[in-house]
């Protein structure tokens, strides 16, 4: 009897059949690109720079120096074997208490020690993905909601939404007061919502910005905060990009603005944090979630179960965190190397009259290439993406992606390279804007032209949902490591 | 709380449950062969610590993949960096040929039909999101692991519906049985989108028969539904009759990818019990079905395997020498301490359920209830925990429909303590039972609550203390 894809569909969920995940785009050319044919300095000095991944590759140096100089933070080297089995066999959700004190000290000195966070309240998830989907399945019921801010990091429709089914609803945000969440940005969501019968349950913010690389002022958070206690409902900060701010104004974070003489109800705030930007660390899975609510704790540390960190990592993390003198360094020297190849990059693209929103954050700028566009529509952006990446060679990635209202804007990742790529990464560009003084004209023969070119999802790890065996994984930042190649 | 989402209030999670409150004993009063001999002894813990020596002296003798490194090179940076869901391929290759070497090299597995979870807690999640939409149903044989209740029920909104397996057969799976259990779902007007089996069974101790499978397999064919496999206890078939997977009998039966049941069987793995690394959160799952293994692996985005753990255990599952060894060793020393545990319990006149893998006996205390009731179990029960001092897991907690089943462990502790606890037992079971049969119930119902606990405690105490002297290091 033949079995056919329908009978087949039927017989999964409509979870695993549908396309809530947000991978199902058809515009991963960019990624395609990069995976076909990915820059090497000298294997292949012509192929794709990848610049769509916000990674941090800056401070690996002080971090292996580090390891070392420390073995038994390692529980298999001779000089930490000695914990294996009590390490190996650990699998309490509450976490190593090393674990959670070494966190919460990083995270307190990440703030310049204005704050102090509670080991008792760190709850392990599988990475900031596995804590933005805990909170959600902690706070919200199916149907119910979270406002956004545009332009929001893509991956939240899947985090937040997929399996609990809460929906996301953009609050907008644009460049005429450099994509500022105000007030009245605020009320329109909620009241849309409202009137749509979508009951809210909370707003969702990135501090620092993924993807414009900004830092939230004193009064913006407190009007938020003013905001959430208004209506009730809560409010989720992702800090994930907290150490890596390398100027003024310096990042605040909600911890702060709460301890100030504001009127806040604590049950209502939590915070989303991780190791994978500001240590770079995104392959050991080291997610945060830090409620003020006790009930959230304790429903979230539960859930914990389904994405605990792996112990061994727990306990180099233990010991590498409570390393105050190493950490002092590491945030120190970090931001410094952020700066300078932000401001590299920056004045480099100003030389050549291409323009970024003021950032002091991030691993990336937001780049302006409105001037660019034939027209302003996102058609017009997708004819310029296509063309940096075919005939540019960079992966960046489109401000739609990103759910940013206006066409014409580009998140330029610049913090996974070495300064040899960045240069000539930064040479295509200014060839690249030099010969194009005029906007993009759709090329004749394109076949990249569908009816439906919003962009629906750009992620840190895109795919086929059909993949084929020996296909070369797009998401290692390292295509030649000997990691993808199975031994 | 209206402030919360239904899952954070609600409590289907099962956390409270009789088998989480004896740990909370534990934790409150623990063993300790010197600080705490009165302590309670732990035996509610599936854990697999007996071969811990074999793998420290691996990693002794292997010190670069615990140090970053590769070939002499440091891969910090680029371990660090992976975060593909896609997982390590020579961690994923290491994987599937441990799972096949396990399996007799009966069957061979393919990597790319593998897909890497935060431990089976995280597999079985992941699977039912999969599987079944809200309000839909799998079907679970009883007695089975308390921890189902959580990971496939609390977030998926999924129903289970027990398979009421009784001793009367071993608890062996019938196709009477299944047929009920369908009906059942019937009634409940719940769809039933698969059935889910641990085989080895926990908290049996046993392994499926090639009868069963066979059963399970046309059930399901017949169905039209899916079979879940967890074979997460797969590594600890100790004695005969060899453990068989359910991969192996499609193979048998002649189901390859053009049969349809071929993409309907799934199998759950993890190495929190053949290799006693729970905290090392590695679990997997391995599908047929391509459509299942892409959902599946976009879904293990929210509980990926640490890349610093896929490296070093990619290293030690590559070295053939060590799973060769460590799987006959693992075998031997679990034999041994069920051995062990089984003549101690036969010494306080007790029987167990004739187990030949898992870390645990399931152990038959009917003839010590009351009264055939599940009150008179959580009594019993109660009295082990809060008077003998053990923490064993009563058969209620594990959904079995006859009381007076109890599942005890004996892989978590040393030899030592293991003798010390059924010296306990066996004491315990003299004061109470060692009285003729009077008007057909046991004369224990006529001593007073006090006098039982003066009793119970003299003898805890007088133990500790005395033969301590008597057991035997090993």
């Amino acid at each position: 009897m033949g079995f056919t894809l329908s009978n087949q569909q039927q017989l999964l969920s409509k979870m695993a059949t549908g396309n809530g995940h947000g991978e199902n785009s058809p515009y991963f050319d960019g990624w395609k690109a990069y995976d076909s044919d990915p820059f090497h300095v000298t294997k292949n000095p012509n192929g794709v720079i990848q610049m769509g991944l916000a990674e941090n590759e800056m401070c690996f140096d002080l971090i292996q120096e580090w390891v070392l100089n420390n073995p038994e933070a390692s529980i298999c080297t001779a000089a930490g074997v000695n914990e294996f089995k009590d390490i190996a066999i650990f699998q309490d959700y509450h976490g190593l208490p090393e674990f959670r004190n070494a966190v919460a000290n990083f995270m307190g000195r990440v703030r310049g020690n204005r704050v102090t966070f509670d080991a008792d309240r760190i709850v392990m998830s599988g990475g900031a993905t596995g804590a933005h989907e805990t909170i959600a399945f902690c706070l919200a019921d199916p149907g119910d909601a979270f406002l956004v801010p545009v332009p929001y990091y893509p991956g939240f429709d899947r985090d937040l939404g997929w399996r609990t089914g809460v929906q996301l609803i953009p609050v907008a945000c644009d460049s005429s007061n450099n994509f500022k969440v105000t007030r009245a940005a605020l009320e329109a969501a909620y009241e849309k919502a409202q009137k749509a019968n979508i009951r809210v349950k909370g707003l969702l913010i990135t501090n620092p910005s993924n993807p414009l690389g900004t830092v939230l002022d004193r009064d913006t958070l407190r009007s938020l905060v003013t905001f959430i206690n208004e209506k009730k409902i809560h409010l989720v900060c992702d800090e994930i990009y907290a150490a890596t701010v390398f100027s003024q104004p310096s990042f605040i974070s909600i911890a702060e603005i709460i301890e100030e003489d504001i009127e806040c109800n604590r049950n209502l705030i939590h915070i989303v944090y991780s190791l994978s930007k500001d240590m770079g660390f995104p392959g050991f899975r080291v997610g945060i979630v830090y409620s003020y609510n006790d009930d959230v704790v304790n429903c979230a540390r539960k859930m914990s179960s389904f994405g605990l960190v792996s112990t061994q990592t727990q306990h180099l993390i233990a010991s590498m965190l409570s390393d105050n003198e190493f950490v002092e360094r590491f945030i120190a020297q970090s931001a410094k190397r952020l700066k300078a190849r932000h401001m590299r990059f920056t004045m480099e693209l100003a030389q050549v009259g291409t323009s970024c929103l003021k950032s002091n954050g991030g691993l990336f700028v937001w780049m302006d290439l409105r001037r660019l566009l034939k027209e302003q529509t996102f058609e017009a952006e997708m004819v310029l993406w296509h063309t940096i990446i075919h005939e540019v060679k960079l992966n960046v990635s489109p401000g739609s992606s990103f759910h940013c209202p206006e066409p014409g804007w580009f998140r330029v990742c610049f913090a996974n390279m070495d300064d040899k790529t960045m240069e000539i990464a930064l040479s295509r560009i200014r060839n690249f804007v030099a010969q194009y003084k005029e906007p993009i004209a759709p090329r004749k023969n394109n076949r990249y032209w569908q009816s439906n070119l919003r962009l629906s999802f750009q992620s840190r790890r895109m795919d086929d949902i059909m993949m084929s065996p020996c296909m070369m994984s797009p998401h290692s930042p390292i295509p030649q490591s000997p990691l993808v190649r199975a031994t | 709380m209206h402030m919360l989402s239904r899952n954070a209030t609600f409590n289907p999670h099962g956390q409270d449950s009789s088998y989480f409150l004896g740990w909370q004993e534990y934790e409150k009063n623990p063993y300790h062969e010197v600080h705490n001999t009165n302590g309670i002894i732990q035996m509610g813990l599936a854990e697999n610590q007996l071969c811990f020596d074999l793998l420290e002296s691996w990693l002794a003798k292997n010190p670069e993949a615990a140090a970053f490194k590769k070939n002499g090179e440091s891969i910090f940076a680029e371990l660090a960096l992976f975060q593909d869901y896609h997982g390590l391929p020579a961690f994923k290759k290491a994987m599937v040929d441990f799972m096949a070497e396990i399996r007799g090299n009966k069957v061979t597995l393919d990597p790319n039909h593998l897909v890497l979870t935060a431990g089976a807690t995280s597999a079985n999640e992941t699977f039912i999101f999969c599987l079944a939409d809200p309000g839909e149903a799998v079907l679970i044989p009883t007695p089975y692991y308390p921890g189902f209740d959580r990971d496939l029920k609390w977030r998926t909104g999924v129903e289970i519906v027990p398979i009421h397996c009784t001793s009367s057969n071993g608890f062996q799976i019938t196709e009477t049985t299944l047929e009920e259990a369908y009906q059942e779902a019937e009634k409940r007007n719940l769809r039933v989108k698969g059935v889910l089996v641990t085989n080895p069974s926990n908290p049996l101790g046993t392994t499926m028969t090639r009868n069963e499978l066979y059963l399970l397999l046309s059930f399901v064919e017949d169905k039209g539904i899916h079979l879940i496999s967890d074979e997460i206890y797969s590594g600890t078939a100790f004695s005969s009759p060899s453990f068989i997977s359910v991969m192996e009998v499609l193979k048998d039966r002649n189901c390859d990818k053009n049969s349809e049941v071929w993409q309907r069987v799934h199998v759950v793995y993890s190495l929190s019990k053949d290799l006693g690394l729970p905290g090392f959160r590695v679990g997997a799952i391995y599908s047929n079905d391509d459509m299942v293994v892409a959902a599946a692996t976009k879904m293990s985005s929210f509980g990926l395997v640490s890349s610093q753990t896929q490296h070093l255990l990619s290293a030690m599952l590559s070295d053939k020498k060590l799973t060769k060894n460590y799987i006959a060793e693992n075998h031997k020393r679990l034999k041994q301490r069920q051995k062990n545990l089984v003549s101690g319990l036969q010494k306080a006149g007790i029987s167990c359920l004739n187990g030949n893998a898992g870390l645990f006996c399931w152990v038959d205390m009917r003839h010590l209830l009351r009264s055939n009731t599940f009150e008179a179990e959580m009594e019993l029960w109660k009295k082990i925990v809060y008077e003998v001092h053990l923490n064993i897991s009563p058969g209620s907690s594990c959904h079995c429909t006859e009381p007076g089943w109890f599942r005890v462990c004996f892989a978590n502790l040393p030899e030592r303590t293991l003798d010390l606890a059924m010296q306990r037992l066996k004491a315990f079971v003299g004061e109470y039972y060692n009285v003729p049969e009077v008007n057909g119930r046991s004369q224990s119902s006529h001593l007073s609550h006090s006098r039982g606990q003066s009793l119970t405690r003299k003898w805890v105490s007088r133990l500790s203390f005395d033969d301590r002297c008597s057991i035997h290091g090993r």
